[in-house]
C-alpha cells in the first residue's frame, strides 16, 4: 500500500511540475497576446490541481488521514481562473483593438467591450490609436 | 523515490516563477504583465502546497486559500482598472 501511494503522489507531483513549467514557458514563448492569455490560464491550473490531489492522497496515504481543504482550493481555482482569462481578455481588446478591427458577433448587440468604453468616464485611458490589434 | 519527485516539482516551479518575473518585467503591455502576476499567484500556491507536503502538515491550506482569493480579487481589480479607469464606483 505504502510504495502503491508513494507511486502514485510521484507520479502527479511530475505531472504538476511538468505542467506548470508549461505553462509558464507559453506566457515567455507565445508571441500574440490572445494565445499568450491561453497557456497559463489552462496549464498551470491544471499543475496545481495535479499538486492538491497529490497533496491528499498524501495526507491519505502518510499523515493523518484525508483532508479536504484541497478540494476547495481546486474548486475555487477552477471557478475563478476562466473568469480572470474573461477579464483580461476583455481588457486586451478594451485597451489594443478599435471597433471596426474585430468580425460581427452575430447579433444584435455589437461586442460589449465597446458599450462599456462608451459609458466611461471621462478620465479613463484611451484606446492608442498607434497600437492597433495584432 | 516521492523526495526526489517533490523537488523536482520544486523545482519546476521555481523556474516558472523566474519566468513569470521575467515576462513581468519584460512584457511589452499591461494585460501581459497582469497575467503573469496572476499566473505567478497560482505558481506560488502550489509552492505552498509543496511545502506542506514536504513538512507532512496541513496548515499551509488556509494560507495558500486567502493567497488564492487575494489572487483573484486584485486581478480583477487590475482588469477593472484598464476598463474603467476606477475599481469602486
Amino acid at each position: 500500500m505504502s510504495i502503491f501511494g508513494e507511486i502514485i503522489v510521484s507520479v502527479l507531483l511530475l505531472a504538476a511540475g511538468f505542467f506548470g513549467l508549461v505553462g509558464s514557458f507559453g506566457l515567455v514563448k507565445l508571441d500574440q497576446p490572445m494565445t499568450r492569455l491561453h497557456a497559463p490560464t489552462k496549464a498551470t491550473t491544471l499543475g496545481v490541481g495535479s499538486v492538491l490531489i497529490a497533496s491528499m492522497l498524501y495526507f491519505l496515504f502518510f499523515a493523518e488521514g484525508i483532508t479536504f481543504h484541497e478540494l476547495m482550493i481546486t474548486l475555487f481555482l477552477f471557478l475563478t481562473a476562466p473568469v480572470v482569462a474573461h477579464f483580461i481578455a476583455k481588457a486586451h481588446l478594451h485597451r489594443n483593438w478599435k471597433p471596426g478591427d474585430l468580425p460581427a458577433p452575430g447579433g444584435a448587440k455589437s461586442w460589449s467591450v465597446y458599450d462599456q468604453a462608451d459609458e466611461a468616464p471621462a478620465d479613463n485611458p484611451a484606446r492608442d490609436p498607434a497600437r492597433p490589434g495584432e | 523515490m516521492m523526495t526526489i519527485a517533490l523537488y523536482i516539482a520544486f523545482l519546476c516551479y521555481g523556474v516558472a516563477m523566474l519566468m513569470n518575473i521575467w515576462v513581468v518585467a519584460r512584457a511589452e503591455g499591461v494585460g501581459d504583465r497582469v497575467l503573469a502576476l496572476d499566473t505567478m499567484v497560482i505558481n506560488a500556491i502550489a509552492l505552498m502546497i509543496l511545502y506542506g507536503i514536504l513538512h507532512a502538515t496541513p496548515v499551509y491550506f488556509e494560507v495558500s486559500m486567502l493567497f488564492a482569493m487575494v489572487g483573484f480579487i486584485s486581478t480583477v481589480a487590475y482588469c477593472r482598472f484598464m476598463l474603467r479607469g476606477n475599481i469602486i464606483e
